[in-house]
């Protein structure tokens, strides 16, 4: 699953979401659902702010590590998500089922997670099939 | 009449306290926050007028406007 696909599965499960963005931590655009780059570099750099001084907020060192935000607004309200790669953004109307959105959200990084897993150990195969070939090769040229 | 009245009484009194709770209710749940979990299932919610509220909120409020464009 490509993440484009992962965000468009995000939005049509949850009826909630408006927009979503899928970036790396530094807030690069992986994928988003917005179709203005600029609005979605915007969101996804204004998500890893948030995320970050979220994080500045922890008081105990070494206490557990930020997982999720929401931000409630009057007009509604922001989630953001992340795991080790990524982080996933959305926007909803207010007061929005909180727990849902969340659930969705690392719904979409787990599904991405995981494809991208499998991508590596294919990839990963791939090469050592390569490889393995290769040498073959030598040694049969080498038995010549 | 008597009668009457304290029972006309206490039912304006039931409905204003009603009404204040409703209020009350109401505001605290439309109230703006910003909730940050973490991984061990902890959340810790701030408000504006904290000072980790005053930094975070206009953070959110950013990213919904620039999500809204």
């Amino acid at each position: 699953m490509e993440a484009a696909q992962a965000l468009a599965d995000l939005t049509e499960i949850s009826a909630q979401i408006e927009a979503a963005v899928l970036a790396d931590h530094d807030g690069t655009v992986v994928a988003s659902t917005l179709a203005d780059e600029s609005s979605a570099k915007s969101f996804a750099e204004a998500a890893a702010a948030l995320l970050a001084a979220a994080d500045d907020v922890r008081t105990e060192p070494g206490s557990e590590p930020l997982v999720q935000v929401e931000g409630a607004a009057h007009d509604g309200s922001v989630f953001v998500a992340r795991d080790d790669r990524h982080l996933v953004a959305a926007v909803t109307k207010p007061r929005p089922t909180v727990g849902l959105v969340f659930y969705d959200l690392k719904t979409c990084l787990r599904m991405l997670e995981q494809e991208e897993e499998a991508k590596a150990e294919k990839a990963t195969k791939t090469a050592t099939r390569r490889r393995t070939a290769k040498k073959t090769e030598e040694a049969e040229g080498e038995g010549w | 009449m008597k009668a009457g009245s304290a029972v006309g009484l206490l039912a304006g009194a039931a409905a204003l306290a009603g009404a204040v709770v409703f209020v009350r209710t109401k505001s605290a749940v439309e109230r703006e926050h910003v909730d940050v979990y973490f991984a061990d299932g902890s959340m810790v919610s701030f408000a504006p007028g904290s000072a980790a509220g005053d930094r975070l909120m206009p953070l959110a409020r950013r990213a919904l406007a620039a999500a809204r464009g």
